[in-house]
C-alpha cells in the first residue's frame, strides 16, 4: 500500500516540471551562486580600488606610494582613467572624496603636506600630520585592509624614514647616542640614502628591502579614517532597498498572475471581446502592478523611517524617482513571467526560481561589492542590482537626483523591453 | 461602411459565410454558413467537439477564420462596430469572483465604453433583468451557482447589444433558475434582441429558438424550425417506445432485428403509420417477449438530433 502511494507521488512529481525545478534546479543554482561568492575562486577576488593623493611629494611620501603600488591586492590610482584618449589630471583631496562618494573607488588616501618631515609615529608620540583614509562606511572590509597594508607599506617602503625617525626618538627618549654610536648611525644612514638614490635612479626596489610577505604590520604611520559616505548612517537604507526589491519582484509576479486566472476562468476572453485590446489590458496590468510595487516600497521605507530612523524626509525626490522606475521594471518582469507561464502553479515555481537567483546575483542577499568581479558583472543583468545601486546613491551617498540617470535609464529600458517581449508572447491569448 | 450597411446582407444581424477553421491538423469548422434574422433566436446544437464553440468564438472575433467571412450588421467580426453590437455570454463563469455583482457589471460596462449615468442606468437595468438587485453588493464568489450564471449573462449584455451569443447559459442550474433564465431570454427577445443560443438541452431549444442549426463534424447538417427539422428527418413517421418486463439478450436481438434501438432500457422504433404498432406487438408476443409498457409519439428535436448525429460517444 505504501509503495502504491510512493509510486503515485513519484509519477506526479515527474510530471510536475515546476516542482521538479524547485526541488532540484533551484538548490543547484543557489549552491553554485554562493559557491562562487564564498568558494575557493580566490583569483577572482577583486582588488581594492584605492585613490592615493600625494600632497606632500616628499621622498618618504613617494616611497610610501610606490610601496602601495607594489601591493598585489590594491589597485592604486593616482588619476582617473583617460577619457577619449586624454589623460586626466591627478586626483586632489576634493576629487578623491567625490570619487569615493560616487563609488569610483572604495578608499582614498590623502598624504598631507608635511608628512615627509615626520612620517613615522611611535605610540602616542604623534607630532606630524596624519594620512587621511576616506571610505564608504557600508564597506567594512576595504578600509581595514587598506589601513593594514598602509602600515606594511610604511615599514617595507620607507626604511630610511623609519631609521631616521627611530634615531630621533632614541635621542628624544633615551638621551641620544654616544659619539661613536652616532658616527656609525650616520654612516649607515648615508649608505641607506645612497642605496635608495641608486634604486630610484634605476627605477628598482632596494635589494635589501623586505618583501610584502615577511613584513609585519604596526602603527608606524598615523592614519585618520573618515567615512565620507554613510557617515552617521546605519545599513538600514541598504537593506530596505535590497530586501524591498526582492519582495517587490515576488509581489509583482504574484499580481501579474491574475491574467492567468482570468485566462483560466474565461474572463480574459470576455474582456478581449469588448473594446479592450491586449495592449491596453497588459498596459493596465503594468500600471496597476507598478502602483502596487511603489506603494509597497513607500510602506517599507516609511517603516524604516519610523522604526529605524532612516532619513526619508530629506530623500523624497530621489526615492520617488527610484521607486517609480524600480516598480515599473518589476511590474513588467511579473507580466513577462505571467505571459510565459500557462498556469498559476507554473508561475509560482518559475518566479521563485528566477527571483531568488536574481536576488542572490543582484545583491539583495549579499552586497555586490564583496562578490568576485565576474559575479558583480553578472549582477548587472538583474533588476535588483540597478535598483539597489540607485537607492544606495539616494540614501547612502546623498547624491542628487541627476546622478541617478544610469539607474533610471537602465530600469526604464529593462521595463520597456520586458513589456514588449511580454506583449509579443501574449499574442497566444489574443486570437486562435 | 455606409455602402455595407445599405446592402441587403448587411441588414442581417449576423451572417456567417462558408466559415473554415483548422487547429493544426484538426479541421474544427469546414464551411459553416448561417444567418441570424432580426429579432430571431437561432439555436446552435451539436455534439461535443462538433465545432459550435469555434463558430461562436469566430463571431466574437476571438478566432480568426482560415476562410469565409463573418459579418455583424455588415461589419467584420472583431471590428469595433461588431464588438459594440455583440454581447457574449460564455459558457464559463467569466466574472471577477472578488468583485460584487454591481462592480462586475460596472467593470464590464467600462470595458465596452460606458461611463457616467449611462453606466449606472445600464448596471441597474441588468441587475433588475437578472433578478440580482438584492445581491448587488454581494461578492460574485459568494453567490449561488444559479445567481452566478445570471450575473454571467448580465455581464454579457451590460452594453445593451443588438445581438447576444449565449453559450450554454443554463449548465448546472436548478429548475427554478432555469425558468428565470428562460424569462430573461424571452424579455431580451421581446425587446428585439437577436440571439444565438447553444445548448445540449433539446427542450430549451424547442422552447426558445425560432430556428435551429445542427452542427456536426464542423458542418451544418440541418437548419430550420423545429417542425421543419422533424419533418425533414422523419416525414410523417412516429416513434414507438416499448418497455419490457425484465432484460435479456433475446430482447436486444429482437429490437435490433425489428430496426429499433434501446435507450434507457426502452426500445425505440420508428414507424411510418400508426397501424404498424399492432404488427410490432404481435411479433413481440410470438417471440415470447413480455411488454410492460408501450407508447406512441411524434418524434421531437432529440429524435432528430440523435437521428442525424448518431449515438456514438464523442468525448
Amino acid at each position: 500500500m505504501i509503495s502504491s502511494i510512493v509510486r503515485t507521488s513519484v509519477i506526479g512529481l515527474r510530471r510536475d516540471r515546476a516542482s521538479l525545478a524547485l526541488s532540484f534546479l533551484l538548490p543547484i543554482a543557489f549552491f553554485s551562486i554562493f559557491a562562487v561568492i564564498f568558494g575557493g575562486r580566490h583569483n577572482s577576488t577583486p582588488k581594492i580600488a584605492v585613490i592615493v593623493v600625494d600632497e606632500d611629494r616628499s621622498s618618504a611620501s613617494q616611497q610610501l606610494v610606490h610601496a602601495l603600488q607594489r601591493e598585489g591586492s590594491l589597485d592604486v590610482q593616482a588619476r582617473p582613467a583617460a577619457r577619449k584618449g586624454i589623460q586626466q589630471p591627478e586626483y586632489t583631496a576634493v576629487t578623491a572624496e567625490a570619487a569615493v562618494k560616487t563609488s569610483e573607488a572604495q578608499v582614498a588616501l590623502i598624504i598631507p603636506h608635511g608628512f615627509g618631515q615626520n612620517p613615522i609615529t611611535l605610540g602616542s608620540a604623534q607630532s606630524g600630520p596624519s594620512i587621511e583614509l576616506l571610505n564608504d562606511s557600508s564597506d567594512m572590509i576595504a578600509p581595514q585592509m587598506v589601513a593594514g597594508l598602509l602600515q606594511k607599506a610604511a615599514i617595507t617602503g620607507m626604511p630610511l624614514a623609519l631609521a631616521e625617525q627611530g634615531s630621533l626618538y632614541t635621542g628624544k627618549y633615551i638621551g641620544g647616542f654616544t659619539p661613536e654610536q652616532q658616527k656609525r648611525m650616520d654612516e649607515n644612514m648615508a649608505r641607506l640614502r645612497d642605496l635608495e638614490n641608486e634604486s630610484a635612479a634605476n627605477g628598482q626596489t632596494p635589494a635589501n628591502q623586505p618583501t610584502a610577505a615577511n613584513a609585519s604590520g604596526g602603527g608606524f604611520v598615523a592614519v585618520h579614517p573618515r567615512a565620507v559616505v554613510g557617515e552617521n548612517k546605519d545599513m538600514v537604507s541598504f537593506y530596505a532597498a535590497a530586501i524591498g526589491v526582492m519582495f517587490l519582484l515576488f509581489t509583482a509576479s504574484g499580481a501579474a498572475g491574475s491574467i492567468l486566472d482570468e485566462a483560466d476562468s474565461g474572463t480574459l476572453d470576455r474582456v478581449l471581446s469588448s473594446r479592450v485590446t491586449m495592449t491596453t489590458l497588459l498596459g493596465g496590468k503594468v500600471v496597476f502592478n507598478t502602483l502596487l510595487a511603489f506603494t509597497q516600497l513607500v510602506v517599507m521605507f516609511l517603516w524604516a523611517w519610523a522604526v529605524f530612523h532612516l532619513d526619508f524626509r530629506n530623500h523624497v525626490a530621489g526615492f520617488v524617482v527610484m521607486g517609480v522606475c524600480t516598480a515599473f521594471a518589476v511590474a513588467t518582469f511579473g507580466i513577462l513571467l505571467a505571459s510565459i507561464c500557462h498556469t498559476r502553479a507554473q508561475l509560482g515555481a518559475v518566479s521563485t526560481l528566477f527571483i531568488l537567483v536574481m536576488s542572490a546575483v543582484g545583491g539583495s542577499m549579499f552586497p555586490r561589492f564583496l562578490m568576485p568581479i565576474a559575479m558583480q558583472k553578472a549582477g548587472l543583468f538583474t533588476i535588483n542590482a540597478w535598483a539597489i545601486d540607485g537607492f544606495t546613491k539616494v540614501f547612502w551617498r546623498d547624491l542628487p537626483v541627476s546622478a541617478l540617470w544610469p539607474q533610471v535609464a537602465m530600469l526604464l529600458g529593462i521595463g520597456t523591453t520586458l513589456f514588449l517581449i511580454a506583449r509579443r508572447i501574449a499574442r497566444r491569448w489574443e486570437f486562435a | 461602411m455606409a455602402s455595407a450597411l445599405a446592402s441587403p446582407a448587411s441588414t442581417l444581424p449576423l451572417k456567417v459565410d462558408d466559415l473554415v477553421k483548422s487547429f493544426g491538423m484538426v479541421k474544427a469548422v469546414s464551411g459553416v454558413s448561417i444567418e441570424l434574422r432580426p429579432g430571431e433566436c437561432l439555436g446552435l446544437l451539436g455534439p461535443n467537439g462538433a465545432g459550435k464553440s469555434t463558430v461562436i468564438r469566430g463571431i466574437v472575433g476571438r478566432v480568426i477564420p482560415d476562410a469565409g467571412r463573418i459579418s455583424i450588421f455588415g461589419s467584420a467580426a472583431g471590428s469595433a462596430e461588431a464588438r459594440a453590437a455583440l454581447g457574449w455570454v460564455p459558457q464559463d463563469l467569466a466574472v471577477y469572483p472578488r468583485l460584487t455583482c454591481k462592480e462586475n457589471l460596472r467593470s464590464f460596462g467600462r470595458y465596452h465604453g460606458l461611463s457616467g449615468s449611462k453606466l449606472d442606468e445600464s448596471a441597474a437595468w441588468c441587475l433588475d433583468w437578472a433578478a440580482l438587485e438584492d445581491r448587488a453588493s454581494e461578492l460574485a464568489k459568494n453567490l449561488s451557482w444559479g445567481m452566478r450564471r445570471r450575473l454571467n449573462m448580465a455581464a454579457g449584455i451590460i452594453h445593451r447589444p443588438r445581438i447576444v451569443l449565449m453559450d450554454e447559459p443554463t449548465v448546472g442550474v436548478d429548475p427554478q433558475s432555469r425558468i428565470r433564465i428562460f424569462e430573461m431570454i424571452e424579455a431580451l427577445r421581446a425587446a428585439g434582441t437577436s440571439i444565438v443560443y447553444t445548448t445540449h438541452y433539446m427542450e430549451e431549444a424547442e422552447r426558445l429558438c425560432d430556428r435551429i442549426a445542427i452542427i456536426d463534424h464542423g458542418s451544418v447538417i440541418a437548419l430550420g424550425t423545429n417542425e421543419e427539422l422533424v419533418r425533414g428527418a422523419f416525414a410523417s413517421r412516429s416513434q414507438v417506445t416499448a418497455r419490457f418486463a425484465g432484460t435479456s439478450p433475446e430482447i436486444a436481438a429482437w429490437v435490433e432485428r425489428r430496426g429499433g434501438y434501446i435507450v434507457d432500457a426502452s426500445a425505440q422504433f420508428t414507424i411510418a403509420n400508426s397501424t404498424e404498432i399492432a404488427g410490432l406487438l404481435q411479433d413481440a408476443a410470438q417471440c415470447g417477449l413480455e411488454l410492460a409498457d408501450v407508447s406512441l409519439r411524434r418524434p421531437n428535436l432529440e429524435s432528430v438530433f440523435l437521428h442525424l448525429t448518431g449515438r456514438e460517444l464523442r468525448d
